[in-house]
């Protein structure tokens, strides 16, 4: 699948990462692990900064993190006008792998906190494009 | 001290909302003035540099036609960006061309023309200078960004958002006295009354930030120019000497950031290159323009450039410590929460102000005491790029 299918609205095509397009369709979110050094990228990348290698692998993101921080967009850029209110935080799942989404939206935004036990989940919106979010646990 | 590399003259044009004119014509106005100031003409020029951020405007590789209009050509132009810091940058690269003797005299002009977008056209364009690949899908923009540190820094510092008010009313105290700035009306605390319709800065745009946290998007110029110390000495009755100059990169994913609480890692990184190169503390900084893209943004700068421990840059608000009379003066010309943001023009206006402050031509703005040494503090995107000039005069 192409990559112009994640998110909202993509900006990206073509991109060598784009496996994680059909595998968010498989219900996974995941990200890359470098075969000969280990280090492991999220975002995903397809080179290892670290040993330049090209040999990257997919491997499957915690399924529990902490919510590091958040915001609530009342107000959005040119393509989104229709969404707010939406929320978009980071989760941290420890040992240096963080991850930035959109927080789901039949949680209300009072609902979510600084520090609390989240998750995340792959999500398919009626327009078919594919993403994820963050969720309570 | 080392004094090598002087700046001879600045200009700025007003910050407007609008500008009848277009970008040749937006960018001379500041080159006008600089080159009055600095009292040359274009033969003494030896190059040019441009700078703003892209896609504001429909001129690609705007350096050669704006060279052009200045009347600096055949001279070597050339094109500098990095979105919101762009001019701190061309700042950067004509110090290393003087400094390498590859030329004496370089004439470093930013320029933005915002108002050919709407709102929500520079939000998507703003969005797309942070990770388009893996987070403009989501429907980011810059107030969000900011809001994400909002968030977790005021969470852990107890910060609070009369705090960030306060930071939004010193900010327009002195854009009501800046006749350059777009933004010229008081702030009153009622401004931020929530609930209250009436109430026009107390509207959420990203929470916890609202719409009096966030800067003013405006159209702009402004030129700084750059000599040799033997042409300074020849030319200025008061040169001021870039005394440091340090910069600093970051991820762009907010999931490769460290620290949310601690503020920006450039500001950190930039201070102490720029601090060890002019061989000067904190405590020595008599002025200071620091990037207060958004309220919240002016307190973490407090503490990343050491004016105050992390987690304390709140009682320098609190205390009125950064007003004009205070101890450490911070945006005593509107700041972008007031002068406004041109992003490309942003950080050559800031080093203009801290130049006429060292001068004593700042005119209602002087901060008394006659400074010695004064700091820029301009950032690019959501702490992408962070840009430092330390500067100071005879």
């Amino acid at each position: 699948m192409g990559f112009e299918k994640f998110g909202r609205r993509s900006f990206t095509a073509v991109t060598k990462t784009s496996r994680f397009v059909d595998l968010l369709a498989e219900g996974k979110v995941e990200g890359t692990v470098c075969k000969d050094c280990g280090e492991k990228y999220f975002p995903p990348r397809a080179d290892c900064a670290r040993c330049f290698s090209k040999n990257l692998d997919w491997f499957e993101m915690p399924k529990k993190g902490r919510l590091e921080t958040f915001t609530t967009a009342y107000y959005a850029p040119l393509g989104f006008e229709n969404d707010p209110p939406y929320s978009m935080g980071v989760v941290d799942f420890g040992s240096g792998l963080k991850l930035f989404a959109r927080m789901a939206k039949d949680i209300k935004p009072e609902e979510w906190k600084v520090g609390m036990e989240v998750t995340v989940r792959p999500i398919k919106y009626e327009d078919g494009q594919l993403s994820f979010e963050i969720t309570k646990v | 001290m080392k004094k090598e590399v002087a700046i001879i003259g600045v200009g700025q044009s007003a910050f407007v909302r609008g500008y009848e004119g277009s970008i040749r014509e937006l960018a001379f106005e500041a080159f006008r003035e600089a080159m009055q100031d600095a009292g040359i003409t274009q033969k003494e020029v030896d190059a040019s540099i441009f700078c703003s951020a892209p896609e504001y405007d429909k001129q690609r590789s705007p350096a050669g036609v704006l060279a052009e209009y200045l009347g600096l050509i055949p001279q070597p132009t050339l094109y500098v960006e990095t979105v919101c810091s762009s001019s701190s940058s061309g700042v950067r690269v004509a110090y290393s061309m003087i400094k390498a003797g590859l030329h004496d005299i370089v004439v470093v002009l930013g320029f933005q023309k915002m108002s050919e977008l709407t709102s929500a056209e520079s939000q998507e364009r703003m969005g797309r200078g942070a990770d388009i690949q893996w987070e403009a899908p989501f429907g980011t923009m810059m107030p969000a960004y900011y809001a994400l540190y909002a968030q977790a820094y005021m969470a852990k510092h107890g910060v609070t958002h009369e705090d960030l008010m306060n930071v939004r009313i010193k900010a327009s105290t002195y854009g009501v006295i800046n006749d350059r700035a777009v933004y010229r009306k008081p702030v009153r605390p009622e401004d931020f009354r929530a609930g209250d319709p009436e109430a026009k800065m107390a509207a959420p745009v990203a929470w916890p930030l609202r719409v009096g946290d966030c800067c003013a998007n405006a159209d702009g110029s402004s030129c700084i120019i750059l000599a040799s110390a033997e042409k300074a000495k020849a030319l200025s009755k008061k040169p001021i000497w870039i005394l440091g100059i340090g910069a600093a990169s970051e991820a762009v994913n907010m999931a490769s950031r460290p620290d949310f609480t601690k503020g920006l890692s450039v500001t950190y990184h930039a201070a102490e290159m720029a601090y060890r190169m002019a061989g000067i503390t904190p405590k020595d900084v008599k002025v200071a323009e620091v990037h207060d893209c958004f309220t919240i943004a002016e307190i973490m700068a407090y503490e990343g450039l050491g004016f105050a421990p992390t987690g304390e840059g709140k009682q320098l608000i609190r205390e009125k410590a950064t007003y004009k009379e205070g101890r450490i003066p911070v945006n005593v010309d509107g700041g972008l929460l007031s002068k406004g943001h041109p992003i490309g023009a942003t950080g050559g206006s800031q080093i203009r102000t801290i130049v006429l402050q060292l001068r004593g031509e700042a005119g209602a703005m002087q901060v008394p005491g006659e400074p010695d040494i004064g700091l820029v503090h301009n950032i690019g995107g959501v702490g992408l790029y962070g840009n430092i000039t330390i500067l100071g005069r005879d």
